[in-house]
């Protein structure tokens, strides 16, 4: 089996989303970029687990756990983003600067 | 210990006869710790509840004798049927390689002075309850005399020199308290503290000479020691002479040898019954025990055997020295005083002499008749109420118990054959002789001349005793009577043993005495003459007898007053010997007046001007440096160094906030690019 594909995959996945965090304005698309990057690492966790043949599929198991902590992750963001926008009518991130001085 | 005592025997030139065959004691022996620890434990019942007792506490503390004599006689007996010995000791701690203990020795020589202390102590105390009805601190009196007492026991059951340290202390402790027990006057507490001090200067001596043999030996134990010199330690050869000399130093301070005598007679300022228990059995025998129990250092050739020179001669200037100044004191306890001196002087001599058994005989008669002697000058000083001889006269007729007893102790003093001074002093005689020509040469034949000599005073000066106080006209002013029975018959009890306890060792006839004391491990190796050397006892008792004589012809004739009764005043001896040869004048104006005096004052100037001015310039000067450091370095250098940084650190912190944008993306940028350069620096560098 040959492992590079699925890295390469994951490299531009993660290089998506990192792109998509830094530089996106709206803040439900920055919350889907760092899901992006997130799956990118599942995809290497995965691949890894499949070609070192680990008998205890600790990848396949370790790429789940991430799956749920990133699900609860994008809800508590979500939620979040509801509910600055409510306040303040926008979701957009540059305007969001109170955490300064 | 077979071993230790062949090896000894080896030394022993004549000692070879009395061959060492010793018993544990079994169950007498193992617990012979009671015999210190009841009249120390009873001390403190005296102390505590004595006042609500209806003896006023009296009754523990003769309890407490009883105790110590029974116990002590049946230990006697049962060393005479065997020769005991024991050492027991509970460990108290561990210094290093030191090894502490607690122990308690019972062998030939402890039992001795066990049995002297216990019957004489017991005697005494009954004596005591008489002699000190009505005392304002009748209470407490008992309970330093027990003290007494259980330091004394203490001191003669210590296996090791650490212990015999504890009991000397005791001793020495509870003479002061008790000799200035009467200390409204302030004579009795200059008395005491004359005794204290002398006794400290010695004490120097004797903790010397314990550490020095301690180290040497590596142990305290009187056992460690003796068998050391028996193997002749190299170590201990070499050290011998300055530990003998120092050992001795030790007990010339507490047998009063000259020139620290000068504490005894004024240890007469005590109530009388103390200057009985202190003469025969307590506190001044305990430098003639040390001798005896370090024997072995000084008659072993290899180690201490010049310190015997110093010994005797010594004991001989204070056996006759201190014989001559009793011939001119008034005060009747002095006589007996200077008197107990020369004794000492005997006990010395014998010591230096060779002569283990002679000395510790002389020791042990000496006991029985000196407390008598006391005993029967406290009943006069009792009905008359005055030291002073010039107040007595006649008392034969008031006082015919108290008459009787002092006769047989003086007799038994002076030498007179059957009493038991008689053998004891002719044991010395011939021990004398026996040295003179066993090594000990012209110095031992000089000294056996002045020991006949010595025989002569203490005859002369005892006639002169009995005569001024029992004989002519009544002088006094009090109404003479016979003491209360309480006093006279303890006297009673000790003139019988005064006139027996000579047959305890005859030689040639009964020599139980030699072995009694020889139960020890080791043969003392000293010579025991086989038969009575007439000629030298009938020098001796000649010598005695002149001196009774000389008295009688001198003081039979009443006069009227203490001058005109001393009608032997010699021009130039008298006054020497009624300052006592000025010694108390040399030692008060050559040592206490100068250190009272100029020493005192220049310590005192050099205090003021001299430690003071160091003492206030060092602290002026600490002033200046607090003042230099707090407003030179404090305030202008380290407080400006940590303002500066918290100036500093504001500044910065004023510049660096405005890095902090709040704009999320802006910090995720610098994130992604340190990881960046994080991963970029690992792959170069690794």
């Amino acid at each position: 089996m040959i492992v590079n594909q699925f890295l390469v995959l994951a490299a531009l996945l993660f290089s998506i989303g990192i792109y998509g965090v830094l530089v996106r304005r709206n803040a439900v698309l920055v919350l889907l970029s760092v899901e992006l990057m997130l799956t990118a690492v599942n995809i290497n966790l995965v691949a890894f687990g499949a070609f070192l043949q680990d008998e205890l599929l600790a990848g396949q198991v370790f790429a789940l756990f991430v799956i749920a902590v990133a699900a609860a992750e994008v809800g508590i963001g979500l939620a979040i983003v509801v509910l600055i926008f409510r306040n303040r009518s926008s979701a957009n991130i540059d305007e969001l600067n109170l955490l300064k001085w | 210990m077979t071993s230790l005592a062949t090896s000894l025997l080896l030394h022993a030139e004549e000692g070879a006869e009395h061959a060492v065959e010793l018993s544990n004691g079994g169950l007498l022996a193992e617990l012979a710790w009671l015999i210190p620890m009841v009249p120390l434990v009873l001390m403190f019942g005296v102390l505590f509840f004595g006042k609500r007792l209806p003896g006023k506490g009296w009754e523990l503390a003769e309890f407490s004798m009883l105790f110590v004599a029974v116990y002590g006689v049946a230990l006697f007996i049962a060393n005479a049927n065997t020769g005991i010995h024991y050492e027991g000791a509970i460990e108290i701690a561990t210094v290093g390689s030191l090894v502490l203990e607690w122990g308690w020795m019972v062998d030939g020589l402890s039992i001795m002075m066990y049995t002297v202390i216990g019957v004489v102590g017991l005697a005494v105390f009954t004596y005591s309850k008489g002699y000190m009805e009505g005392d304002i601190r009748y209470t407490g009196f008992f309970a330093n005399f027990t003290l007494f007492t259980a330091g004394m026991l203490v001191l003669v059951s210590a296996p090791n020199l650490l212990q015999l340290i504890v009991g000397w202390e005791l001793v020495g402790v509870a003479s002061y308290l008790l000799i200035g027990h009467y200390w409204e006057d302030h004579e009795n507490n200059a008395a005491a503290i004359k005794a204290f001090i002398t006794n400290k200067v010695a004490d120097v001596g004797l903790l010397i000479g314990v550490i020095i043999i301690a180290v040497t030996v590596g142990s305290f134990r009187f056992s460690d020691v003796l068998e050391a010199i028996a193997n002749a330690d190299s170590g201990l050869i070499q050290v011998a002479f300055w530990a003998g000399l120092a050992l001795f130093i030790g007990a010339m301070g507490k047998s009063a040898q000259f020139p620290f005598h000068v504490w005894l007679p004024d240890a007469m300022a005590g109530p009388t019954p103390v200057s009985s228990l202190m003469h025969a059995a307590t506190m001044v025998t305990a430098g003639v025990y040390l001798l005896g129990r370090m024997f072995p250092l000084y008659q072993n050739e290899l180690f201490a055997v010049d310190v015997k020179v110093i010994i005797i001669i010594v004991g001989a200037l204070t056996l006759f020295l201190m014989g001559l100044i009793a011939l001119v004191q008034d005060d009747i306890k002095k006589v007996l005083a200077y008197s107990t001196l020369s004794q000492l002087g005997y006990m010395t001599v014998a010591m230096g002499a060779g002569a283990y058994t002679a000395g510790l005989f002389h020791l042990f008669t000496h006991a029985f008749f000196k407390s008598p002697l006391f005993l029967a000058a406290g009943s006069v000083i009792h009905a008359v109420h005055s030291n002073n001889m010039s107040d007595m006269g006649g008392l034969r007729k008031y006082m015919p118990s108290t008459y009787w007893t002092f006769i047989i102790g003086s007799l038994a003093l002076a030498g007179i054959f059957p009493l038991s001074g008689f053998w004891s002093k002719d044991e010395i005689l011939a021990s004398l002789r026996y040295d003179a020509g066993h090594g000990g040469g012209a110095v031992a034949s000089v000294v056996l001349i002045v020991a006949i000599a010595g025989a002569f005073i203490t005859a002369l000066y005892m006639a002169r005793a009995v005569y001024l106080t029992f004989f002519g006209e009544y002088k006094g002013e009090a109404h003479p009577h016979e003491s209360p029975k309480i006093m006279t018959y303890p006297l009673i009890g000790l003139a019988v043993l005064a006139a027996v306890a000579g047959f305890s060792n005859m030689p040639g006839i009964f020599t139980g005495f030699t072995d009694w004391v020889g139960a020890r491990i080791i043969v003392m190796g000293d010579h025991h003459a086989a038969a009575i050397d007439f000629l030298l006892a009938g020098a001796g008792l000649a010598a005695a007898a002149a001196g009774i004589a000389v008295g009688t012809r001198l003081w039979r004739r009443d006069r009227d007053t203490q001058e005109a009764r001393d009608t032997f005043r010699i021009p130039m001896l008298y006054p020497l010997l009624e300052r006592k040869y000025y010694i108390d004048d040399f030692y008060l104006r050559g040592i206490v007046n100068p250190t009272k005096g100029p020493i005192a004052r220049a310590i005192d100037w050099s205090n003021t001007y001299v430690l003071d001015g160091v003492v206030n310039g060092v602290g002026a000067g600490a002033g200046l440096m607090a003042r230099i450091v707090y407003h030179g370095i404090d305030q202008r250098g380290i407080d400006l160094a940590i303002n500066a940084a918290a100036a500093a650190t504001g500044q910065a912190g004023e510049q660096l906030r405005y890095t902090t944008t709040g704009r999320v993306q802006q910090y995720a940028w610098a994130l992604f690019a340190g990881t960046i350069l994080l991963v970029v620096g690992f792959l170069i560098f690794n």
